[in-house]
């Protein structure tokens, strides 16, 4: 269920690496607890964002809930079709849900394998 | 009972189009009975129930000397001498106790919440899912009434009440025969969109009808004038427990009310978010969440009364952002058949 390519954080964010940029959004076991996404509030381009600090926050119809970056840089990019359809964080988070992208200043560190992050939900 | 089970928007949107099954045995149950049984229950809350018929329900709240809420129940009506109360699950044990404690008339006051199941049916296709499956006709039971009926070869307390804002029933019965009439009624309502529901979805279908939720909108703290619940209020009934400062505070009016907001951006308001008036933290979101009806984002909250009339502006500190709430006229959602 989740992609071998990429690496989870425990607050339940994915990265995905391509050269130095990182594109991150949340896991389908964080959309799956969180229920119906209705609002998405994401940085705007230029922010510089530290790992394991907030990145921006989701809103569901339950509750709303902080992200969290899981790296160090730069935002190159933000997912704006998400203002008017949110809903595509909990039918395809690993596509379509993408949340940001993000110049990183150094490599990632601290995260968790495909295979780490489903025994680390499964706990 | 689960937070949801298909998902809160889904199970709202079922409950407002067709129906909505809500496994809701954790609600206290409590008779009251004995030849005066009709004296206490005057004496205990604050609606009159001399009103009542047999086969009647009501609205009520059991009230503390000072006017606030000990809970907020439901009063059904069997006979003269023996009554339902319906009280808040997480009330059980202390208005128990309350009650105990004020039965000065003798009543017998026995807990069936434990041997009592409750599934509540909510929705406009309610009627017609339920009469599948029983002989009892359904369609002359006006709202806030209930009967004695079989269903599925139940012995069912059949009530038309709810806490959605649609027309629907409550169904009373042996705690055993839960399994039985859950999945016997699902599978009758299926064909017709019928969706079990959870917490999450009774929570935004009540908030949108303006039902008020104890320990939120409601608690020992309030009055049930500053709660808006003056409807219920019947002061001329005779004594009961408030009375006095209920009349007093009618007659001085009310200091602060509670009352329904909309957010005027995308910000949404959740429970205890702090509230300010002119810069000025004045209360907090008593409940608050994204109205899955309305596509806004709805909410109540105490304001001082005299910055309470509809149309008046306000803030909800959004995680430390201050975002431009407006007082709008309740229920925010109201059916088109009531």
């Amino acid at each position: 269920m989740n992609p071998q390519d990429l690496q989870y954080s425990k607050e339940h964010e994915w990265l995905r690496v391509a050269g130095d940029i990182g594109t991150v959004g949340i896991s389908h076991h964080a959309q799956s607890e969180l229920g119906d996404v209705i609002y998405v509030e994401l940085p705007q381009v230029g922010t510089k964002v530290e790992a394991g600090k907030t990145l921006g926050t989701i809103e569901s119809v339950k509750a709303v809930s902080e992200i969290f970056s899981p790296v160090s840089g730069e935002v190159t990019e933000v997912n704006n079709d998400l203002t008017s359809t949110p809903e595509v964080v909990n039918s395809d988070p690993y596509g379509k849900g993408w949340l940001v992208r993000i110049r990183m200043d150094k490599p990632p560190s601290g995260l968790m394998s495909a295979q780490q992050y489903t025994e680390y939900t499964a706990g | 009972m689960p937070v949801e089970y298909s998902g809160i928007a889904k199970e709202h949107s079922a409950v407002r189009t067709s129906a909505g099954l809500f496994d809701v045995s954790h609600m206290g149950e409590f008779e009251i009975s004995g030849p005066q049984a009709l004296e206490f229950i005057q004496y205990l809350t604050s609606n009159d129930a001399s009103h009542l018929s047999d086969g009647q329900a009501q609205y009520s709240a059991l009230t503390t000397p000072e006017g606030t809420a000990v809970d907020d129940l439901l009063v059904y009506r069997h006979n003269p001498d023996r009554f339902m109360l319906v009280v808040n699950a997480a009330n059980i044990e202390s208005d128990l106790e309350w009650i105990r404690s004020k039965n000065i008339f003798n009543a017998h006051v026995e807990d069936i919440s434990a041997k009592t199941g409750l599934l509540a049916l909510q929705g406009p296709r309610a009627q017609d899912m339920l009469q599948t499956l029983t002989a009892t006709s359904l369609a002359t039971i006006p709202s806030y009434h209930f009967v004695s009926a079989m269903v599925m070869g139940v012995d069912t307390l059949l009530s038309r009440t709810g806490y959605t804002g649609e027309d629907g029933f409550e169904l009373y019965f042996p705690a055993s025969e839960s399994e039985k009439l859950w999945d016997g009624i699902l599978a009758s309502g299926k064909p017709a969109g019928l969706l079990p529901a959870g917490l999450g979805a009774r929570n935004t279908l009540r908030l949108e009808a303006k039902l008020l939720l104890y320990g939120n909108d409601l608690d020992r703290t309030t009055t049930l004038l500053e709660a808006g619940l003056g409807w219920i209020v019947k002061l001329d009934k005779g004594d009961f427990i408030g009375r006095e400062a209920l009349v007093r505070q009618k007659a001085e009016g009310v200091q602060r009310k509670l009352v329904g907001f909309a957010m005027n951006g995308r910000d949404i308001a959740r429970d205890h978010y702090p509230v300010y008036v002119n810069g000025v933290e004045v209360s907090h979101v008593t409940s608050g969440s994204p109205s899955i009806t309305l596509k806004r984002n709805i909410g109540l909250t105490y304001l001082p009364a005299e910055h309470s009339a509809v149309g008046t502006k306000f803030d909800v500190s959004v995680r430390g952002r201050a975002c431009e709430a407006e007082v709008v006229r309740t229920p925010f959602y109201k059916r088109k058949d009531s």
